[in-house]
């Protein structure tokens, strides 16, 4: 019966770890950046939430979808005025860059709200089923990562939009011939991209403190998803983020809850090592 | 481009501007002194690999706090202070090259990331290994007797010493085989290795190198502040100043991890003094123009060119007047 808590555990965390990454993933697959502004984009839009609910009454999950859109204007914004020009550089640069844009937005989050913790508490209790106790702002939290990925997931698939950031991801110069606006789709999945990390804030605000003591934790497990499940694909990190769940689950009940990190990341070394495509991965995207 | 001697004589010159410190100047320029001299010899590190060979490496912090570590843990053992930072250089330098035998089959996003995620670890074990590192709590180390300012002098001359040898280092790597090989990797690893460039050796001797004076500088920064902790020991922030340092330069020459740390350590020692909230802002904004206003460093610009474009808006503003 530990074990069985233990296993669901890991799979309501690893849901939640799915919608953190799959907009990190989507970025590094398709404009092929990695984006270290994530961890920052998720904790800002949990902020946004958290004051929403605590200075306004607004309930979170009515905050959300307004959180998701601000998100991606942000994003959008960013992209088009500054990524876009250096998008075909060495990783060095690009990684440089969105560093030092993680590091104001970060200052400026740290100057405006300090980093004393702040939770949304909605006290929803928690569902017990045949003696395993799910909490219920977790599992709501579950719910709506899982929805929200899978939506991203249809976008992806059946929209001209979806179609068009799958083309570039496969072959930029090709999707430009095509009569594709390359820089636009860039910034249109740096957008979508941020409005994840921001939808994923707004949930996170209700299960977790929001702080900016927490971008980096998010940024290091959106690597790990990314590795684990490969990148740029929906199902990759939707799989990526069940599996670091249940590891990290397993993992803090056999070896304490303060290696559950130190594990994810051992164990993103040695994939990295072993195979650099994820577990699930498609060959040729590395 | 300056000549060679010109190089080497503009750098021997700060050399001796940095040596002198205690002698004309307050004990606060003297430790930035002793900060810049310490940075230095990071930022030649890194160049190593992240200048000649162009690996995106964000390392530099795990070398660094490992070295403070081997350093600190060595002296509390009772080991000499001088013996206990060439053990931690050589520990150091050792993980470093067993660590590159396996981070540095990947390429581009993946060893980046690889590169974080050891600091990462490495952090995770030290302040989880509480028997041996104290853990969260930090380590003690014993001060060197003689008050303040005659210690400052002591470690101003031993970072000095420091710097010196990782020039001396990049000096014989900028001239010899091993700088063209990895120069040859930065351009292109595959043609590299078919005109034969071993590209797996000289990466790894390059990844070492970019790791020992890391380990120097932090077992005698620990030995100087007489107190560590995991927390800032492997500061990712670290990781990516040094880098940037390097960027703001010029990467992969001689000079321009000299000209590039100088540079951010006056540049962030003014912007520290006034806006103490926003440092971390600062290192960013920095970032942002050196990306799009400095591509090449500070050693690409072209003063002629620079100089030319003065004086045609000083001629059209005279020629409006």
């Amino acid at each position: 019966m530990a074990l069985l808590q233990t296993l669901v555990n890991g799979i309501v965390l690893g849901g939640l770890y799915s919608c953190l990454a799959v907009g990190f993933s989507l970025v590094w697959g398709v404009l092929n950046i990695v984006n270290m502004l994530h961890g920052s984009l998720i904790v800002f839009g949990g902020y946004i939430t958290y004051f929403a609910w605590h200075s306004y009454g607004i309930h979170p999950l009515l905050a959300l979808p307004v959180v998701a859109l601000l998100m991606y204007l942000l994003g959008y914004g960013v992209q088009i005025s500054m990524i876009n020009r250096v998008v075909s550089q060495p990783v060095l640069t690009t990684m440089t860059l969105t560093f030092g844009l993680d590091l104001i937005l970060y200052n400026f989050m740290t100057v405006y709200y300090s980093a004393t913790p702040r939770r949304v508490t909605l006290d929803l209790g928690a569902l017990d089923v045949g003696g395993i106790a799910i909490p219920v702002d977790r599992l709501l939290g579950m719910v709506l990562a899982l929805g929200l990925t899978g939506m991203l997931y249809l976008v992806m698939r059946r929209s001209r939009i979806g179609r068009a950031i799958v083309a570039v991801r496969m072959d930029s110069a090709a999707a430009a011939l095509m009569g594709i606006r390359v820089d636009r789709i860039y910034a249109i999945t740096f957008g979508i991209g941020a409005l994840m990390a921001g939808a994923t804030g707004a949930i996170f605000a209700m299960v977790y403190p929001v702080t900016t003591n927490l971008t980096g934790t998010y940024l290091g497990k959106a690597f790990v998803v990314c590795i684990i499940g490969g990148l740029g694909s929906v199902p990759g990190a939707l799989a990526g983020g069940i599996v670091l769940g249940i590891i990290e689950s397993l993992a803090g009940q056999a070896f304490g809850p303060q290696h559950a990190l130190t594990v994810g990341f051992v164990l993103m070394l040695i994939l990295l090592v072993v195979r650099p495509t994820g577990l699930i991965g498609i060959k040729g995207y590395e | 481009m300056m000549a060679r001697w010109q190089q080497y004589a503009l750098f021997a010159a700060w050399l001796i501007v940095l040596a002198s410190t205690p002698l004309w100047a307050s004990n606060y320029v003297v430790r930035l002194a002793i900060t810049i001299a310490m940075f230095t010899a990071l930022t030649l590190s890194w160049n190593f690999i992240g200048g000649f060979a162009g690996y995106p490496s964000f390392s530099t912090a795990a070398f660094f706090g490992l070295g403070c570590y081997v350093g600190a843990l060595s002296q509390r053992s009772g080991v000499p202070m001088v013996l206990a930072w060439a053990i931690a250089t050589l520990f150091v330098g050792a993980f470093a090259a067993a660590l590159g035998a396996i981070i540095l089959r990947l390429r581009g996003h993946y060893f980046a990331i690889g590169s974080i995620g050891v600091v990462e670890v490495v952090r995770l074990v030290i302040s989880s290994w509480g028997s041996l590192t104290g853990g969260g709590d930090g380590l003690n180390l014993p001060l060197l007797s003689g008050g303040p300012d005659a210690v400052a002098r002591i470690f101003l001359l031993v970072m000095i010493l420091i710097m010196l040898a990782a020039f001396l280092v990049t000096v014989a790597v900028d001239r010899g085989p091993l700088g063209f090989g990895l120069r040859c990797i930065q351009q292109n690893e595959d043609a590299a290795n078919m005109v034969g460039v071993d590209p797996t050796r000289y990466k790894i001797i390059a990844y070492t190198l970019s790791a020992l004076f890391c380990g120097t500088v932090g077992a005698s920064y620990a030995s100087w502040t007489g107190y560590i902790d995991p927390t800032e020991s492997f500061s990712i922030l670290m990781s990516i100043k040094v880098p940037v340092m390097c960027l703001l330069g010029g990467p992969g020459t001689v000079l321009g991890a000299v000209i590039g740390t100088a540079a951010f350590t006056l540049l962030e020692e003014i912007f520290w003094a006034n806006f103490l909230d926003y440092n971390r802002a600062i290192l960013g904004a920095v970032i942002v123009i050196l990306i799009f206003f400095l591509p090449g460093g500070l050693l690409a610009i072209s003063y002629r060119d620079v100089v030319a474009r003065l004086a045609s808006l000083i001629g059209r503003h005279k020629a409006a007047a």
